[in-house]
């Protein structure tokens, strides 16, 4: 049976990792490199690495961490942040990463998505979305881009279907509503995306204890859950987020040696 | 480990995965899209991740496909990964592409039915049918990392090792005489991917 994944996400300032609070006031935590390793080690499923400076200059010193990443893990990880072409998609996956992630520009030029999944193939091409409740949307969820701060007219439910449509091989949905609130995933949003499309789907915003991932893969209905807070201060390893799923008969990869 | 490795470039998706785990390794190889080094080989990877048809397109074309063929039958160790794995059968549902043709049998895509959701990506158990070196040191039902959406379908049973269930269980690894393949990704799989690349290499069929 296909584990339910675990990934831990790195937001990537000038070459360190940061972690923020609703998108604002964020605070280093450390070198992504040696996080990637501890984490490799812990045994956490896969990992992902948003560039949020994404500035033309600064863009080097981040391909640098990519590759860096790619030399001392021997498991898959993804990119995204300031993802504005499909040159920009080849030169992260030719780094070493195995998927990138578009948010923003996908929204601006839909066509990028069907452009990298047919020279990439769809396993590399993952839609980042941002959502955050909206009454007046047809799910209730309405996109938003530029790190949380412009609203579209996109509905949440609707442009994950034309996405996985356009070539999307998997999709992250973020809620701006619970993002860095440790207070829990949105659970309605992601089992109505979930159950909507026939691409894997990742939870990602509120995580702030393993009843959360629980939560989100039986509720949810997610096939993976992205981690930041809960690990990256130190609260939970991911050896005892996995033994608690475990424990609750949700199907993870333990150690290997099992 | 010191034998001559020849990882096959064919255009097809990311070798630099491969290349950095056999690094760690401490392998000796060499990336090439020579058919003449691959025919020269004492060992041979076939990676590979993307799309059959244009995959078998690049292989004709460059006359990687011939070499490949030759290889096996000079019965020196071959190991195929994913799309490697798929084009050594006769066929691919995928847009309807002749493979290789070096075991007998075919690909086919994952149905959607009962709300699979298709690529299967992730973590997954791989059973090991029968033992093989490849296997050596690992558990059965060690987890490795899967990314597809076909899946090989042999024609002879026997040359399945490995199992894999997703919603049906299907060949995740194949073996026969020189040649083995994985659908899943070793250099992708942590500690398990590496004690299984390192078995191939010191492989001896």
């Amino acid at each position: 049976m296909l584990g339910k994944r675990i990934i831990v996400c790195l937001d990537v300032r000038d070459g360190r990792t940061t972690k923020g609070v609703r998108f604002k006031d964020n605070l280093e935590v450390g070198d992504p490199v040696d996080m990637a390793r501890q984490y490799y080690d812990q045994g956490v499923d896969e990992l992902t690495f948003y560039d949020i400076t994404a500035s033309a200059q600064r863009r080097k010193i981040f391909i640098d961490v990519v590759e860096r990443v790619a030399r001392v893990i021997f498991i898959p990880f993804a990119v995204g942040g300031g993802i504005g072409s499909v040159e920009d998609m080849r030169e992260v996956l030719l780094a070493g990463a195995e998927k990138v992630s578009v948010n923003s520009q996908a929204v601006r030029q839909p066509g990028i998505i069907t452009e990298g999944a047919s020279r990439f193939g769809s396993q590399c091409v993952v839609l980042g979305m941002d959502a955050a409740r909206d009454p007046s949307m047809p799910s209730g969820y309405r996109v938003f881009i530029d790190g949380g701060r412009v609203a579209t007219d996109l509905d949440a439910l609707g442009w994950a279907r034309q996405a996985e449509k356009l070539g999307a091989g998997e999709i992250v949905l973020n809620s701006i509503d619970a993002d860095g609130s440790q207070g829990g995933y949105e659970l309605p949003l992601t089992r109505l995306i979930s159950e909507s499309v026939g691409i894997p789907v990742v939870a990602s915003g509120g995580a702030g204890q393993p009843s959360h991932l629980q939560e989100v893969f039986v509720e949810g209905k997610a096939d993976a859950a992205l981690i930041a807070s809960m690990v990256h201060f130190g609260t939970y390893s991911i050896g005892q987020i996995k033994s608690y799923l475990h424990q609750r008969n949700i199907p993870v990869r333990l150690d290997d040696s099992t | 480990m010191s034998e001559p490795l020849i990882v096959v470039d064919y255009g097809s998706g990311n070798l630099r995965s491969v290349e950095t785990a056999l690094r760690f390794l401490g392998a000796e190889f060499r990336i090439s899209d020579s058919p003449e080094e691959v025919l020269a080989a004492r060992r041979l990877i076939v990676p590979g991740v993307g799309e059959a048809r244009a995959a078998m397109e690049e292989l004709s074309a460059s006359g990687l496909g011939q070499a490949i063929e030759a290889f096996w039958r000079g019965g020196r160790p071959l190991l195929g990964i994913c799309l490697g794995c798929q084009i050594i059968f006769d066929l691919s549902e995928e847009r309807g592409t002749a493979c290789l043709g070096l075991l007998p049998g075919r690909v086919e895509r994952f149905s959607s039915e009962g709300g699979r959701k298709v690529p299967h990506m992730g973590w997954n158990r791989v059973y090991q049918a029968r033992s093989h070196p490849l296997f050596a040191g690992l558990a059965d039902g060690a987890f490795f990392y899967f990314v597809h959406s076909y899946y090989p379908i042999p024609k002879d049973e026997r040359v399945v090792i490995g199992e894999c269930e997703y919603g049906l269980h299907f060949a995740a690894a194949v073996a026969r005489d020189n040649l083995v393949a994985c659908q899943f990704h070793p250099e992708k799989s942590g500690s398990n991917g590496l004690s299984l690349l390192k078995n191939f290499l010191r492989w001896d069929p």
